[in-house]
């Protein structure tokens, strides 16, 4: 049963039109409450342990939305989803999880999500995480591993926009020759929020290439790391590229590392911590906007 | 009509500007220019609220608005264009565009702006502000914002500088459909000079010489003049 307070946190995360996806599945305090699978996608669940494991037949086009809320308090889970995506599908997934929590207890979710992208097939991955209510523990886990065939391109966008308590995202991806990964990343924290993102990419194949690019926000008391490294064990291009942005007693740490193992590996990073620019700020007041407003938009830019 | 009275600008015991007295007509063009530190930015960023006069008032048709913040100063018409652009790491052409307007604009509106100062809206209006746009480009589209936001006294702090490839014609141009908007433009540029009404040439921080820009205009000549050949103006 979905009740209005599921579907205002549903939309939040994906929307709430998931059921017109061609294959969902929508879980809720720590069981599925709806789902539908398709000719060519299959969803179902695991048999020894939370998950479901998605298979996406060859030359698949199409959506599968995964969204996960916890509305009741105190509800702790690990769930492990597999996805197993055939050569030369084309497909979107939206996954996600929502916490809306009330209490005094504490509500976690962990998505231990694999990917498994066959040759030439491609997929974007869209994954927004945030927290609602009035409790203290609202905490999210993702663990993300990828693995590229030759030819296989993933489009990886995560956000993480306000009110979740403690994140810990680990990604770890192994790219064949030929293969694509790009991550894109926007996370806001808040108060004495914290987020901790861990990239690990390695280019394994001929040609393979990753493109890494965090934008954050982090304000208040708040704290965030961001450690990533990207390791060439052949002719490959990697990028990555980390700015920060800092506003009242906020902590960024950033530790972007690449790893070169072979001559023709091209391999390059960016990181940058900083407070707004003042002159940012000037630019928009002369223009209209007050101190406020003019912080806000330029948030709203960098993490757009 | 903006008048200056009395404004002095000094840092760590050093005059930047002393007692400058200045008062501009609505409708008119001045230029304010003279040798590098002589105090033309600080002048125009002290007129925006951009800094603090250490002593002197700024009056906008008889407001005093010494006191007033920079984004009551814009909303009481006040409207300046940087000398250096400010760049923005996720906001657009089309952001900014809306920001200076203060409503959603459609790509007609945009491409308006944009095309008077000689840019193509449609590879512009989803760009972002950032290292990918070159000087001269940035310098047009911050020029163009201030054409979006409007107002009543235009500042520009050397509006030639970084123009690229944009001709001083259409530069000149944009001035013209200011209209008769009064216009405030630090400059050192001849062609950009001859457009004023008046200039005012500023020394070491005081007003060296004011006055009609046919007059000036020759003891400028006459001072560069002096000043390749090594003797004083």
């Amino acid at each position: 049963m979905i009740k209005d307070i599921d579907k205002g946190l549903l939309s939040l995360i994906t929307d709430y039109h998931s059921q017109d996806a061609e294959a969902f599945n929508i879980r809720k305090d720590g069981e599925s409450i709806d789902r539908r699978s398709s000719k060519k996608i299959t969803i179902s669940p695991k048999a020894k342990k939370n998950g479901i494991d998605i298979r996406i037949k060859k030359g698949t086009k199409g959506q599968v939305h995964i969204p996960v809320i916890l509305t009741k308090s105190g509800v702790e889970e690990s769930v492990y989803n597999d996805f197993y995506i055939q050569a030369g599908a084309d497909v979107v997934i939206v996954a996600g999880c929502g916490i809306h929590n009330d209490g005094d207890k504490t509500s976690r979710h962990d998505g231990i999500h694999t990917f498994y992208v066959g040759k030439g097939a491609k997929v974007k991955y869209i994954e927004k995480h945030l927290g609602k209510g009035t409790g203290a523990g609202k905490v999210l886990n993702p663990v993300t591993r990828v693995y590229l065939r030759e030819g296989a391109s993933m489009e990886m966008e995560t956000t993480q926009l306000g009110g979740v308590t403690y994140s810990k995202r680990d990604t770890m991806a192994k790219l064949d020759a030929g293969a694509t990964l790009v991550i894109k990343e926007k996370i806001l924290t808040e108060g004495e929020e914290i987020a901790k993102t861990k990239f690990d990419v390695v280019l394994r194949g001929e040609g393979a290439s990753v493109e890494v690019i965090s934008r954050s926000v982090a304000k208040d008391e708040s704290y965030q790391a961001f450690d990533s490294l990207v390791v060439g064990e052949s002719e490959c291009f990697g990028h990555v590229e980390c700015d920060a942005i800092l506003i009242g007693n906020a902590v960024v740490d950033s530790s972007p590392r690449i790893k070169a193992r072979n001559v023709d590996a091209t391999l390059v990073h960016e990181a940058a911590i900083g407070k707004i620019a003042g002159e940012q700020l000037t630019k928009l007041m002369t223009l209209g906007l007050n101190e406020s407003e003019a912080e806000d938009l330029i948030i709203k830019g960098f993490l757009s | 009509m903006l008048r200056l009275s009395n404004v002095s600008y000094t840092v760590d015991g050093k005059d930047i500007l002393s007692s400058i007295d200045l008062t501009i007509e609505a409708g008119e063009s001045v230029v304010i220019t003279g040798h590098n530190g002589s105090g033309k930015s600080t002048l125009i960023k002290i007129i925006m609220g951009i800094i603090t006069p250490t002593s002197g008032n700024i009056y906008l048709n008889g407001e005093d608005i010494t006191d007033l913040p920079i984004y009551e100063r814009a909303k009481r018409g006040l409207t300046i264009a940087f000398q250096q652009p400010v760049k923005f790491k996720g906001l657009t052409v089309k952001n900014l565009i809306d920001t200076a307007t203060s409503h959603s604009n459609n790509v007609s509106d945009v491409c308006d702006y944009l095309s008077k100062v000689g840019l193509c809206a449609k590879n512009y209006i989803d760009r972002e502000l950032d290292d990918t746009l070159s000087g001269g480009e940035l310098k047009r589209i911050e020029i163009a914002m201030a054409m979006a936001k409007g107002g009543e006294v235009y500042l520009f702090d050397e509006p030639e500088a970084g123009i690229d490839l944009w001709s001083f014609e259409e530069l000149t141009s944009v001035f013209d459909a200011l209209g008769d908007k009064t216009r405030v433009i630090v400059s050192h540029q001849e062609k950009v000079i001859a457009t004023a009404d008046r200039i005012v040439v500023l020394s070491q921080g005081k007003v060296d010489r004011v006055g009609e820009t046919s007059e000036i205009m020759k003891s400028l000549y006459v001072s560069r003049t002096c000043a390749r050949l090594g003797g004083d103006k």
